[in-house]
This record gives C-alpha cells, sequence and structure tokens, in this order.
C-alpha cells in the first residue's frame, strides 16, 4: 500500500532579517542616546509653552533647588581652559589660598554650593566623592554678602568678548525670594537677560498664542 | 527555540565496515542569546534616551533706575497689577490700588488667563488710532494690530511666599496671552499685607 509521506516542514524561522532590524536600531539608540550629566541635585522644572533649545556652552548654569539652595556651575565643554580662568579669579579676589591640585579639582566638580569658605573643602575632596558632601548652596539672601556676585563676575570676565548665556535652573518648589536674589546678582553684573530652564508643555488651545502658531507666519504678512 | 541539532548520518546507511563516514555538523548557531541581549540592550537605550530635552524661556530684566524722571510712564486705566501669593493664590488690581483695597481680588491660576484677555480686550477697544505707531509698524512689516495693545501693561509682583514655579507659570501666562510689555516688580508692603489678610481671611495656612 503506497503511503503519502507528508515533507516535514522545519518549525524554524530564519530569524537573520529580523535581528538585523533589531541590531539597527539598537546602534541607533546607543549613537543617539547622550547621557545627561549625573546631577548632585535634584531640581523639577515648571514646564513653559516655549520650545527654545537650551544652549550647552558657553553658560552659566545656576540652580535652585528645592530647599532654596543656590548652585553655581559653568558649562564649557569646547573650551575647558574657561574653568580655570574662573576659579583663578574666584582664588584671587577671595584670597582662598587654593592649591594647583584644588584649581584643577575645580573642572571636575559639577555644581559648586558652598560659600568661599568652604571651598577649600569641597574643592580638596575627590570629585566622586563630593556628592556625600552636604553643600549648603552659595548665600544669596544677603544683599551684602551675595556671593554669587562674585561667582557671576569672574564667568564674565573669563567669558569676555564672547557670548555668554545665563541658565537659571530653578525648581518649582523653590521660593521666590532665592529668584529674586539671583537675578540680584546677575543684575549687579549688568547683565538683564536670563534663560530659564523649562520643560515643555503643550500650548493651552483656544488661546492667542495658539492661534499665531497655528496660523504660522500669515499674521506678519498682513 | 533550541534548534535541534538533525545533522549527522547516525543511523544512515552505513557502506560497510571500516567507511567511516564523517558527522555532518550543523553550521547553525543557537541566535537566541544574542537576539535576547540585542532586545534587552534596546529596551535599555529606548528608556534612558532623552526624549524631552529641557527648553528655556526668556527673561529680560531692566536695568534699575533710580531716577524717578527717566521711568517710564504707564497709562493707569491700561494697568493689570497681579500678585503672586502662597498656595498658588492670585491677587490682582486694574489700575491703581485704592486707598480701601476695594479693587483688590482673588484669583487662581485657573481663572487668571480670562482676567488678562478681559483687560486686554478691554484695552484694545479703547484703542484711538495712532498713525505713528501704525506707521512704524508697517515699516518694520508688523500686523498694524500690535499698536492697538500697545499700552497694555502687565505688572507681575511676586510675593515673598510665592514659588519659582508660580512665577514661571505668570511668565508663561504672557507668552501665552500675547502680552507685549510686562514687567516683575518688588511687591509693595501695603500690598503683601493685604495678600496676608486676604490668606488668613480665607484660611489659607
Amino acid at each position: 500500500m503506497p503511503s503519502v509521506k507528508i515533507p516535514r516542514k522545519s518549525t524554524d524561522t530564519d530569524m537573520t532579517p529580523f535581528v538585523d532590524i533589531a541590531f539597527l536600531i539598537l546602534s541607533f539608540f546607543i549613537m543617539a542616546t547622550k547621557f545627561k550629566p549625573p546631577e548632585p541635585v535634584e531640581i523639577t522644572t515648571p514646564g513653559s509653552v516655549l520650545s527654545q533649545k537650551l544652549p550647552e556652552n558657553n553658560a552659566v548654569m545656576i540652580s535652585i533647588d528645592s530647599s532654596n539652595r543656590v548652585f553655581f556651575s559653568v558649562l564649557s565643554e569646547k573650551d575647558p581652559g574657561k574653568y580655570d580662568a574662573i576659579i583663578n579669579g574666584i582664588n584671587t579676589s577671595q584670597n582662598l589660598g587654593l592649591s594647583p591640585a584644588e584649581i584643577a579639582n575645580f573642572k571636575k566638580t559639577i555644581l559648586v554650593g558652598v560659600p568661599f569658605a568652604g571651598l577649600k573643602q569641597l574643592l580638596g575632596t575627590n570629585a566622586k566623592e563630593q556628592d556625600k558632601l552636604k553643600q549648603p548652596g552659595i548665600p544669596v539672601l544677603d544683599s551684602a554678602n551675595n556671593q554669587l556676585v562674585w561667582w557671576v563676575r569672574e564667568a564674565k570676565n573669563a567669558f569676555a568678548g564672547e557670548k555668554l548665556n545665563y541658565l537659571i535652573k530653578g525648581d518649582g518648589k523653590s521660593k521666590y525670594p532665592t529668584f529674586e536674589a539671583v537675578i540680584a546678582a546677575l543684575k549687579r553684573n549688568e547683565e538683564f537677560k536670563y534663560n530659564l530652564v523649562t520643560a515643555l508643555d503643550d500650548i493651552p488651545p483656544g488661546t492667542e498664542l495658539y492661534i499665531k502658531e497655528k496660523s504660522g507666519e500669515k499674521d506678519l504678512k498682513k | 527555540m533550541a534548534s535541534i541539532d538533525t545533522g549527522g548520518g547516525d543511523g544512515g546507511h552505513k557502506k560497510g565496515p571500516g567507511v567511516k563516514k564523517a558527522k555532518k555538523l550543523s553550521t547553525r548557531v543557537d541566535m537566541t542569546p544574542m537576539v535576547d541581549l540585542g532586545f534587552l540592550l534596546i529596551t535599555f537605550f529606548v528608556f534612558t534616551a532623552t526624549m524631552s530635552s529641557p527648553t528655556t524661556l526668556d527673561l529680560n530684566m531692566p536695568k534699575d533706575i533710580k531716577d524717578q524722571k527717566e521711568q517710564t510712564e504707564v497709562k493707569e486705566s491700561s494697568v493689570l497689577s497681579i500678585m503672586l501669593g502662597k498656595d498658588n493664590q492670585i491677587f490682582y488690581y486694574e489700575g491703581k490700588l485704592t486707598e480701601d483695597g476695594s479693587n483688590f481680588k482673588s484669583t487662581t491660576f485657573k481663572g487668571i488667563r480670562d482676567i488678562i484677555v478681559n483687560k486686554k480686550k478691554e484695552v484694545m477697544s479703547r484703542y484711538v488710532t495712532d498713525p505713528e505707531c501704525e506707521a512704524k509698524a508697517r515699516a518694520k512689516g508688523r500686523p498694524i494690530s500690535e499698536c492697538a495693545d500697545k499700552d497694555f501693561v502687565v505688572i507681575i509682583k511676586p510675593s515673598p511666599e510665592a514659588t519659582y514655579k508660580n512665577t514661571v507659570d505668570i511668565l508663561d501666562e504672557m507668552t501665552i496671552n500675547q502680552v507685549r510689555t510686562y514687567a516683575m516688580v518688588k511687591i509693595f508692603d501695603q500690598e503683601f499685607e493685604l495678600i496676608k489678610a486676604t490668606e488668613a481671611s480665607s484660611g489659607i495656612k
């Protein structure tokens, strides 16, 4: 009796194209991901409708955390010499007597949030262990001893002749007087234009800005 | 998904004693672990990829002017003063604050938009054609409707109890409602006293 042989089909599927795509996506994400620099203080920024991008170079970032502590940091990846210029300026003007090693450590310090008196200790600590130090924040509230003024002044000197952006990154819960004191420190350095770091919010529908965005550039041609 | 090794000639026909057939090994490699790892990495990078990069809000502050004469005069009738209090409360008054504080009102962030929009409309309705301003606008290629609300000024006065979020929100509100002239000013003591009194009476701690 002739028996009909059903050819056995393998249950294996060829996964090669699938794997190809998977690795393609993987390589894309590896390349596209830019890791956030570690942030020693957590700051939740409020939202705004503006979609302007944040400058990442030639900028001074002043952070205010939720307990009203003020931190100062410099964003200058392209020209690391600015870090030295700023800390040297501070060292000279405040007579801190920092050692060369401490000055070099400023480059690795992500945030400075100590009064001048505590700067030597902060910079004397290894950058990786600075997280453990409790930084009280730069004193700003007393207008006679607003130390942020000095930091901004030195940053301004270091970036003389270049465009320097002032970023203010405040936590939504921080109180207004601290923000006002930060503004006052910038004002005393004759700086009047700032960028407030915010998260992106949607434009509420029905408002004037919404209508304007919808119509694009049309209203300008009227 | 381990593939079963079907290769090899075991159990096949032996050609005879002494003839040994080389065992065929499958060239297939089990790719499952590699794929597993690949997808694990994909998920990791997808999650860490910062999709919402931070944006910025521009803020321009005026120079402090000590000289009374140099200060900008604004029409009293087209000014809206907004004060930020505790607990996301907003206080506002139009024009000048009366002695008894009768035009001192309170609202929230939800209600402030309508107040700004209404005040803006009111100011625009009182607009008398200003040929000088309109000529300027035309020369710059801007719409002449910008002249209509040129008098409208919002003065923002955050109290020491307001949070930074409130400040940013109200500045954002200026952008949303296209208020071209606004200023951030230190709050007056009289106003702060009124805020405190209002807050006490409405039970906000």
